[in-house]
C-alpha cells in the first residue's frame, strides 16, 4: 500500500517536472518584462517581473498612489500621489523615488504625448487639467474642464486630448495645439476611463456608475455605439466598467468591470461582448505586456493582480501585491 | 470690401458656435423653514444653513456642467417662519421655478404639493423621512430624496443580524416622531430575525439640553435607567427628537453598543463618508461652505443634481421633459453611494444604500451582503413594491 503510494507519488513528481520544464521551454521565447502596480493603500508600488510572475521589489511611495505610467524613453516611473498633491518619478534603475513634477492639487490620472515631453494630468479636486513640461519640470497652464476630471488619453495623432469629467458624465475634447476645448460628447455616469483604438478610428470612454461603455467617432464627436454588459446572476448595479485595453491590431478589447469580479473579452470590431473572465475583486486597471502575450489586471479588494492569456482568453496566474492594488504599467 | 465682408461673416459664425445664443435658464426653488433643532451634542448642532449649502454646491456642479450646454441654473431660496403659510410660498416660488426642493414636515409638505398639484410643479422632498409620505399620503408630484424611516432602520437591523447581535433593548421616546422610529425598528426586527427583548419609553420631562454639571448627573441616571434588563445585544434609541439617545452610549448598567439615534447610526451621508470618490466632493463642500457636509446637504445636494442630470440628458430646460426623463426607465443619479440611484416607480422614492456611522467613521454600508431580492438590492431597505399602500394619480 506505501509502496504503491510511493510509486505514485514519483510518478506525480516525474509529471510535475515534465510539466515544469515543458512550461519553462515555452516561457523562455518570451521576453521578461518588468510592472509596476500602485497599491492605492499600502502607499507602495509593487515591480512585478513576468518571467517569474513574482513580485521582485516593494517601493514606497506617497500617499494614495493611483495613476502610474512609464516615461516614454521607459527609464522612469510616473506615479500620481494624490493625497500628497504631487506627481513622483521613480527611477526604473535604483527603484526608489527620485524626484516630484508638479502637478495641481489631488492628480489621478494622467498622459503624456508621443515625444514624452508634455504631461496633462487630471486633477480632481479642481476641475482642472495641468500642462507639464516633463524636461523642464514646470507647470505650463491648467485647462478648465467639468466636475472631478479623472479619464485622460491622446489621440493617436496627438492633435487631440480627451478628458472625462466623473459628476459632469462628458468626454472633453481639448485641442492639444490651442489648448481649448473643441467638443463635449455626454456619456453615463461617472466617465472613469478613455482610450482611443491604435488607428484613431474610434474613441471608448467606460461609465463606472452608468456600467456601459461609449463608442464614440473621434470626427464626428458623437456616440455611435454603447457596449453593454450582462453577467447572469450578477445585478446591473454591480457591473461598473473602469480600465480598457486594446490589441495593437484593434481587434480584441477588455474591459475590467469593477466589483462585478470580471473582465469582459470584446470583439472591437462589432463591439459585441465575447467572453466575461473571473478575476479578483474590483478590478480596476490594466496593461499589456509590449509581446501582447499577457495582459495584466490589477484587483483592487483581493490585493492582487491577474495575469490573463491574451490569445488564450484565459487567466493564468494570480500574485499577490500590496494593499489595494489600483493602476499598472508595464515597460515599454 | 468684400474680404472685409467674408471676414466679417466668418468672424460672426466663429462668435455664434463660441457664444451661442443667451443660456438656458433653469430655475430651481428651495422652500425650508427657518431656525433649526437642538441636538444634545454641541458638534451636531446644524448650521443655519444645513440643507440649502448643498442645494448650493448642485448649483455650482450643475453650472460647471451647464457652460459645456448653455444650461444655466439658479436656486431660489425661501425659509418659512412659524405661521407662515406654505402654500402661498410654494405657489410664489413656482412662479419661476419649474422645480422646488423642500425641506419641510410631512403635513407643510402635502400642503405645498397640492397648492402646486393643478400647475404641474414637482417637489423634490430633501428633508421628510416619513414613511406615511411615500405611503397613503403619496403625492404624483413629490420625489423623494431623502430616505424613509423604514429604510433607516432596516439598513441598520440588516448589519446587526449580519453581526449576530440579535437581543435588542428598545428605547423610545415619548414624541411622536419618535414613536414612528420604534415602528419602523419592530418592522425591521420582524423583517430580519430581531428580537426585541425589552422596551421601555424615555419620558421627555422637559429641561435643558446643555447645563453647566450635567455629566455628573447623567453618569448616575443612565445605568440606572438600563438596569435590570434580560440579557441583550445591543441598545437600540429611538430619539429623533434629541432628548436622551446621545447620553447612552458607555452609560449603560451592561457593556453593550447603542445604535439608532445614537451610537451606529443609520443615515445617507456622513462628513467622514471617503468611499467612491467622495472626497472630491467633501472636499469642494467644505472650500464653498466652511463646514462638513451633513445628510440634509447631501439630501439637497441629490436632488438639485437630480435635476441638472435630467436637463443634460434632455438636453433642455424644460420642467415637463426633465421630469418625464426623472421618471422614466432611463434615469440613474451618481451620487458617491457605490452604484447608481434609480427612483421607485410605485412611489417616486429614491433607492439609495444606507451608511452606518458612528460620528467619526462610516462602520458599513447597507443593504448588506446576502440579503437578496429579486429586482434590486437596495429595495431590502424600506416598503418594497408588493406592500406598498401608495396609488400614484
Amino acid at each position: 500500500m506505501q509502496a504503491a503510494l510511493k510509486m505514485r507519488n514519483i510518478g506525480m513528481w516525474r509529471r510535475c517536472l515534465l510539466f515544469g520544464l515543458a512550461a519553462s521551454l515555452a516561457a523562455t521565447p518570451a521576453r521578461a518584462y518588468t510592472a509596476y502596480v500602485s497599491n492605492e493603500k499600502g502607499n507602495t508600488v509593487s515591480v512585478i517581473d513576468t518571467d517569474s510572475w513574482t513580485v521582485a521589489k516593494t517601493i514606497k511611495v506617497g500617499q494614495r498612489p493611483r495613476g502610474i505610467e512609464f516615461t516614454r524613453d521607459g527609464k522612469s516611473v510616473m506615479v500620481a500621489v494624490g493625497d500628497d498633491d504631487t506627481i513622483q518619478v521613480i527611477d526604473t534603475k535604483k527603484q526608489e523615488v527620485v524626484d516630484t513634477l508638479p502637478s495641481g492639487p489631488d492628480p489621478e490620472l494622467f498622459t503624456q504625448d508621443a515625444a514624452g515631453k508634455i504631461l496633462y494630468v487630471a486633477n480632481e479636486n479642481d476641475n482642472t487639467v495641468t500642462i507639464i513640461d516633463l524636461e523642464k519640470r514646470a507647470r505650463l497652464g491648467d485647462i478648465q474642464v467639468g466636475v472631478e476630471p479623472e479619464g485622460m488619453t491622446i489621440s493617436p495623432d496627438g492633435k487631440m486630448l480627451i478628458n472625462t469629467s466623473e459628476t459632469t458624465n462628458m468626454a472633453h475634447f481639448i485641442d492639444t495645439s490651442t489648448r481649448q476645448i473643441v467638443a463635449n460628447v455626454l456619456v453615463d455616469a461617472r466617465p472613469r476611463f478613455a482610450e482611443f483604438k491604435r488607428d484613431g478610428s474610434e474613441l471608448w470612454v467606460s461609465s463606472e456608475i452608468g456600467g456601459s461603455v461609449s463608442i464614440i467617432d473621434p470626427v464626428k464627436r458623437v456616440v455611435t455605439g454603447k457596449i453593454n454588459f450582462e453577467i447572469p446572476g450578477l445585478r446591473r448595479e454591480a457591473i461598473q466598467p473602469v480600465g480598457i485595453g486594446t490589441t495593437k491590431d484593434g481587434k480584441t478589447a477588455f474591459v475590467a468591470l469593477g466589483p462585478a469580479n470580471r473582465v469582459a473579452v470584446v470583439d472591437a470590431t462589432t463591439h459585441q461582448v465575447m467572453k466575461y473572465l473571473l478575476v479578483g475583486q474590483r478590478v480596476w486597471h490594466m496593461a499589456f505586456t509590449p509581446d501582447e502575450k499577457y495582459l495584466l489586471v490589477t484587483n483592487g479588494v483581493s490585493n492582487d493582480v491577474s495575469v490573463i492569456d491574451v490569445a488564450a482568453q484565459k487567466v493564468i496566474k494570480t500574485i499577490q501585491v500590496g494593499e489595494l492594488p489600483w493602476g499598472i504599467t508595464i515597460q515599454p | 470690401m468684400i474680404r472685409r465682408w467674408i471676414y466679417a461673416i466668418g468672424f460672426s459664425i466663429a462668435a455664434t458656435q463660441a457664444l451661442a445664443a443667451d443660456p438656458v435658464e433653469i430655475g430651481i426653488g428651495y422652500l425650508g423653514h427657518a431656525g433649526v433643532r437642538s441636538t444634545l451634542s454641541l458638534v451636531q448642532q446644524p448650521a443655519d444653513n444645513d440643507g440649502i449649502a448643498g442645494a448650493r454646491l448642485a448649483i455650482e456642479d450643475n453650472n460647471t456642467t451647464g457652460k459645456f450646454l448653455n444650461q444655466h441654473f439658479t436656486l431660489q431660496e425661501v425659509r418659512l417662519k412659524d405661521g407662515e403659510d406654505v402654500a402661498q410660498a410654494a405657489a410664489a416660488l413656482a412662479e419661476h421655478n419649474g422645480f422646488i426642493i423642500a425641506d419641510l414636515p410631512a403635513d407643510a409638505l402635502l400642503k405645498a404639493a397640492d397648492a402646486l398639484r393643478d400647475r404641474g410643479t414637482v417637489l423634490l422632498n430633501a428633508g421628510a423621512i416619513d414613511d406615511s409620505l411615500r405611503e397613503q399620503d403619496c403625492r404624483a408630484n413629490i420625489i423623494h430624496v431623502a430616505p424613509t424611516r423604514s429604510m433607516l432602520a432596516d439598513a441598520l437591523a440588516q448589519y446587526l443580524v449580519w453581526k449576530q447581535w440579535r437581543r435588542w433593548f428598545l428605547v423610545v421616546g415619548s414624541h411622536d416622531k419618535d414613536k414612528l422610529f420604534a415602528d419602523a425598528l419592530r418592522r425591521a426586527a420582524t423583517r430580519f430575525g430581531g428580537k426585541i427583548v425589552l422596551e421601555k419609553t424615555f419620558e421627555d420631562t422637559g429641561g435643558a439640553r446643555r447645563t453647566d454639571s450635567g455629566v455628573t448627573l447623567l453618569q448616575r441616571q443612565m445605568p440606572v435607567f438600563t438596569q435590570q434588563a434580560p440579557a441583550y445585544d445591543v441598545l437600540l434609541a429611538a430619539d429623533e427628537s434629541e432628548v436622551f439617545a446621545s447620553y447612552l452610549p458607555y452609560r449603560t448598567w451592561d457593556p453593550r453598543p447603542v445604535a439608532g439615534s445614537a451610537g451606529l447610526v443609520p443615515t445617507s451621508w456622513d462628513a467622514a463618508q471617503d468611499q467612491w470618490g467622495s472626497t472630491q466632493l467633501q472636499n469642494r463642500f467644505v472650500k464653498l461652505n466652511s463646514r462638513h457636509m451633513t445628510a440634509l446637504d447631501m439630501q439637497a445636494w441629490t436632488a438639485a443634481r437630480m435635476i441638472g442630470e435630467g436637463a443634460s440628458r434632455v438636453n433642455s430646460g424644460d420642467a415637463k421633459a426633465i421630469l418625464n426623463f426623472l421618471k422614466g426607465p432611463d434615469f440613474s443619479v451618481a451620487a458617491f453611494k457605490g452604484q447608481r440611484l434609480t427612483l421607485r416607480d410605485w412611489n417616486l422614492q429614491l433607492r439609495q444604500p444606507v451608511l452606518l456611522v458612528d460620528g467619526r467613521m462610516v462602520v458599513s454600508v447597507s443593504p448588506q451582503e446576502g440579503f437578496l431580492h429579486q429586482v434590486s438590492e437596495l429595495d431590502t431597505l424600506g416598503v418594497d413594491r408588493p406592500e406598498t399602500k401608495c396609488k400614484l394619480h
